[in-house]
C-alpha cells in the first residue's frame, strides 16, 4: 500500500518537475537575453527605471575581469552588511524577542554561508536572530546570492555561443534580470501557496500556550514565508526556525513539502532548457538534464532502498528517527536527495539519523561538485566544467582537437576546468582531515564510531560544495567550525566562480569552427555515457576512500550487530 | 575599481529594498488579507484563551490523553531540535527498546504487539504533531481505564479517532494521521 503511494509520488514528482523545467526553461531564455516574454507588461517599466535612476547602460558589456570584479565587490559588501547587522542586532528594531548580539565568529561563519548561497547554519533561527536580520540581511542574500549564480553561468554562455568577441555581458544587467524575472515572481507564488497551508508570515512575538495539561509553550513565529520560498527557489536552505522544513510552520503539510521540494530543483533543471535555447540545441539540454535525472533517480532508488531494508535492525516496520508523520520515509528521502544534488541543503527530516548508506548517497551528491541540478546557475557551470573536460578527454582518445560548440578546447580552459573541479576536493580532504585529527575538532562530534567521521566529512562536503546541510549531531558552532568552514564555503563559491570566468573570458575570443563529419558529437548516447563516466570517476573516486571508512564501514557494522 | 564598487553598492542598496523590505512586506499584507489564520500561526482558541496550535504538537503525559511521538524537546520549541542519533549509536537502539516496553506496559499491550515507528523513534522537528491511526487505537485500553468509560463511551473513542484521521492529501501526497492535540481537545469535549 505505502509502496504503491510512494511510487506514485515519484512518478508525479518526476513528471511535474520535467514539464515545469521545460515550461520555464522557455521563459526564462526569453527574460534573461532581454526578449519580450510573459512577464515583460508586468516587469518590463520596473526593470528599464531601475537602470535609469542607477545609471545602468543596458547596452554596456564588460570583459571578464571586470565582471569578476563586479562580483568580488557586490559579496563583499553582502559579507560586510550581513556581519554588521548581526554584530548589532540589540540596538536593531525588529527584535521583538530582544535577542543579544551574535557572537563574531558564528556571525562571520553566518555571513560566509549566506553570501555564498551555502546557508550553513551553526545557530538556531528561533533562538539567535532577529526578524531584522533574517529578512533585510539573510532574505537579501537568499536572493542576490542565487542571481550571483545565474549571473556567471549567462557570462559562460556568452563565452561559449558569441563568436571572436571581448565582453560577455553586464553584471548589473544580470542581476537586475535574475531577480526580477526568475526569482522574485516564482517566490511570490510560493510564499502565499504555502501560507495557504499554514506557513507563518507575521512580525508579532513569539506566542505563549498555555497547554491542555497547563504547562507553557513558547510558539516561535516570525516573517517566514517569505523567506522560505526563496530558500527553496533559490538553492539556497537556510531554514527560518532550527530544524528547517522539518518544522511545522516551515513545511506543515505534504502539499507545502511537495511545493518546497520541486522548488529545490524547478529553477536549475529550467536553467538547464533555457542553455539548449541558447545554444539553438534543444537535444543538448535534454542530454544534459538525462544525466542529471540518471543521477537523481539512482539516487532515490538507492537511499529508499536502504531506509526499508535497515528499519529490520529496529524490528520497526519504518525508520521514523529525524523524520515526521506527515511526510513519511519516501518524502524525507525525495528530499534528502533533492537536496544534496541541488546545493540547497534545506531538509525536512534529520539526515543524521537515516539509514548510513543514504547518509552516503547524500555525500556523493554533494561530492560530485553540485552538478547533478545543482545550485541556480552554479549547478549548470560546473556541469558545464566537466562537459569541457569530458570533451577533451574523448577528442584525445580519437585524435582530434577537442571541440565545444564550434569551439576549440585547449590547454587554458583545461587548466582552468581542473583547478575548478578540484578546489572543493582538496577542501573536503584537507579540513577533514584536520577535524578528525584534532582534539578540538573530534570534541564536536555526537555519535562516535565511523558515523563520527561522517560528520565531519559531512560538514566539510557541505560548506565546500555551497550546500548547507548537515549531520546535525555535529556541534558546529565553536571557533574552530565556524572558521574553517567559514573559509571552506568561501573556497568552494569563489574558487569555481573565478575559473569559469576565466574560462568564458578566454572562450569568448575564439572564432566558431564549423562542425565537420570528424567533429565529435556532443548529443548523442555515448556522450552522455562518458560524461556520466566522467564525473563519477573524478567526482567520487576521489571520495571513495574517506566514504569506505565513514558510511561504507558503519553500514557493514550495522548489520553485524554492532553499536557504538 | 572604484566606479565598479560605487555600481555594487548601489545595486546592493536596490536589492536589499527590494528583496529584503518590499518583497517581505507585500507577503505580509498579502497574506495576513487572504490567509489570516494560517499567517498567524493556526492557533487554536478555546473560551477565548490560546490553548495551542493545530501545526505544533504538545506533550501529553497524564495517562487520561492520547500521547504524542518521543520528543527530545519535549515539545518546547526554544529552539526546536531533534536527536540526530545515528542508526549506529548504541543510545538510540536503548532508546527504541525503552519506548517499546514503556508503550505496552502503559497501555496494557500483549508482549507481540508490532509498535508502530513513530512511537519509538523521536521526530525531526520535536513537535511533529501527528501520530498514525494505529498508534492511537493502541493507546485506547488506557483511556477507557483511566477515565472510567463504559462499553458505549468506548466505542465512542473509536469511531473518534477514524473521524480525526486525516487522510492524504489531495488522495495522494503524505500519509494518515491524527492530530493528537485537535484528538484530545475533542476526546475531553466528548467525555465531560
Amino acid at each position: 500500500m505505502n509502496f504503491l503511494f510512494d511510487t506514485i509520488q515519484f512518478v508525479l514528482f518526476l513528471v511535474v518537475l520535467t514539464s515545469g523545467s521545460v515550461f520555464f526553461g522557455g521563459l526564462f531564455y526569453k527574460a534573461l537575453i532581454g526578449e519580450r516574454n510573459l512577464l515583460s507588461p508586468i516587469l518590463l517599466k520596473p526593470e528599464k527605471f531601475i537602470y535609469k535612476i542607477f545609471r545602468i547602460d543596458e547596452k554596456y558589456e564588460m570583459d571578464w575581469k571586470e565582471y569578476l570584479k563586479g562580483i568580488l565587490s557586490f559579496s563583499f559588501l553582502s559579507f560586510l552588511f550581513v556581519l554588521a547587522i548581526q554584530l548589532l542586532q540589540q540596538y536593531l528594531p525588529l527584535n521583538p524577542q530582544n535577542i543579544s548580539n551574535v557572537e563574531f565568529f558564528l556571525a562571520f561563519n553566518t555571513a560566509v554561508s549566506f553570501m555564498t548561497n551555502t546557508n550553513w547554519q551553526a545557530y538556531s533561527g528561533e533562538s539567535t536572530l532577529s526578524y531584522f536580520v533574517q529578512m533585510i540581511g539573510l532574505t537579501v542574500q537568499n536572493f542576490v546570492s542565487a542571481a550571483i549564480g545565474l549571473s556567471v553561468l549567462l557570462a559562460l554562455i556568452r563565452g561559449i555561443t558569441i563568436r571572436q568577441g571581448k565582453t560577455i555581458g553586464n553584471l548589473w544587467v544580470d542581476l537586475t534580470r535574475s531577480v526580477l524575472y526568475v526569482l522574485m515572481p516564482l517566490s511570490i507564488i510560493l510564499a502565499i501557496l504555502l501560507i495557504s497551508q499554514g506557513v507563518v508570515q507575521t512580525f508579532d512575538s513569539y506566542t505563549t500556550v498555555q497547554t491542555i495539561e497547563g504547562s507553557n509553550q513558547i510558539i516561535p513565529l516570525g516573517p517566514a514565508a517569505s523567506q522560505i520560498a526563496i530558500k527553496q527557489l533559490g538553492t539556497n536552505g537556510g531554514g527560518f526556525f532550527g530544524v528547517n522544513s522539518a518544522f511545522p510552520y516551515e513545511n506543515p503539510t505534504p502539499f507545502s513539502n511537495f511545493l518546497q521540494v520541486l522548488s529545490i530543483l524547478l529553477i536549475p533543471g529550467a536553467l538547464v532548457f533555457t542553455y539548449g535555447k541558447m545554444l539553438s540545441n534543444k537535444k543538448h539540454a535534454w542530454l544534459i538534464f538525462g544525466v542529471m535525472m540518471f543521477a537523481f533517480c539512482s539516487g532515490i532508488i538507492v537511499s529508499y532502498w536502504s531506509e526499508v531494508s535497515n528499519s529490520s535492525t529496529f524490528h520497526s516496520s519504518e525508520l521514523m528517527e529525524g523524520k515526521e508523520m506527515r511526510f513519511g520515509v519516501f518524502n524525507s528521502v525525495l528530499w534528502s536527495v533533492a537536496t544534496t544534488v541541488a546545493s540547497n541543503g534545506s531538509v525536512n527530516a534529520m539526515h543524521s539519523s537515516m539509514s548510513s548508506i543514504s547518509g552516503m548517497v547524500e555525500l556523493i551528491n554533494m561530492q560530485l561538485g553540485e552538478i547533478i541540478f545543482g545550485g541556480i546557475g552554479s549547478g549548470l557551470y560546473g556541469m558545464i566544467l566537466f562537459i569541457l573536460l569530458t570533451v577533451f578527454i574523448s577528442g584525445l582518445m580519437v585524435g582530434r582537437t577537442p571541440e565545444y560548440f564550434g569551439k576549440k578546447i585547449e590547454a587554458y580552459e583545461i587548466k582552468w576546468a581542473i583547478i575548478g573541479i578540484l578546489i572543493p576536493s582538496v577542501v573536503i580532504l584537507f579540513f577533514t582531515a584536520i577535524g578528525v585529527t584534532t582534539n578540538v575538532g573530534l570534541s564536536s562530534i555526537l555519535n562516535k564510531g565511523p558515523h563520527g567521521l561522517s560528520e565531519i566529512l559531512y560538514a566539510f562536503t557541505s560548506g565546500a560544495n555551497n550546500n548547507g546541510s548537515a549531520f546535525a549531531g555535529l556541534n558546529a558552532n565553536t571557533n574552530f567550525y565556524n572558521i574553517l568552514i567559514g573559509f571552506a564555503m568561501l573556497l568552494g563559491r569563489f574558487g569555481v566562480i573565478i575559473p569559469v570566468l576565466a574560462i568564458a573570458g578566454n572562450l569568448v575570443k575564439k572564432n566558431i569552427t564549423p562542425e565537420t563529419s570528424g567533429t565529435l558529437s556532443t548529443n548523442n548516447f555515448l556522450f552522455g555515457f562518458l560524461l556520466l563516466s566522467v564525473i563519477i570517476i573524478v567526482g567520487a573516486l576521489t571520495f571513495f576512500p574517506a566514504l569506505s571508512i565513514g558510511p561504507i564501514i558503519e553500514h557493514l557494522l550495522i548489520k553485524s550487530g554492532y553499536t557504538f | 575599481m572604484k566606479k565598479i564598487f560605487i555600481q555594487s553598492l548601489k545595486m546592493f542598496f536596490l536589492m536589499t529594498l527590494l528583496t529584503g523590505i518590499i518583497y517581505p512586506l507585500f507577503i505580509t499584507v498579502f497574506g495576513q488579507l487572504l490567509f489570516s489564520y494560517q499567517a498567524n500561526g493556526s492557533m487554536i482558541l478555546k473560551d477565548e484563551k490560546l490553548i495551542g496550535s493545530k501545526l505544533i504538537g504538545q506533550n501529553f503525559a497524564d495517562s487520561i490523553y492520547f500521547h504524542p511521538r518521543p520528543s527530545v524537546i519535549t515539545y518546547n520549541p526554544m529552539p526546536s531540535g531533534a536527536s540526530n542519533l545515528a542508526l549506529s549509536n548504541a543510545t538510540l537502539h536503548e532508546q527504541v527498546n525503552d519506548r517499546k516496553k514503556i508503550f505496552k506496559e502503559e497501555n496494557y499491550l500483549v508482549d507481540t504487539v508490532l509498535i508502530p515507528s513513530e512511537i519509538i523513534f523521536s521526530s525531526g522537528s520535536g513537535v511533529d504533531p501527528h501520530i498514525s491511526k494505529e498508534a492511537a487505537i493502541l493507546q485506547i485500553p488506557r483511556i477507557i481505564k483511566s477515565r472510567l468509560l463504559n462499553s458505549e463511551e468506548s466505542k465512542k473513542v473509536f469511531s473518534l479517532i477514524t473521524s480525526q484521521t486525516e487522510s492524504r492529501q489531495f488522495g495522494i501526497l503524505g500519509g494518515e494521521v491524527v492530530n493528537v492535540l485537535e484528538l484530545n481537545i475533542k476526546l475531553d469535549e466528548l467525555i465531560k
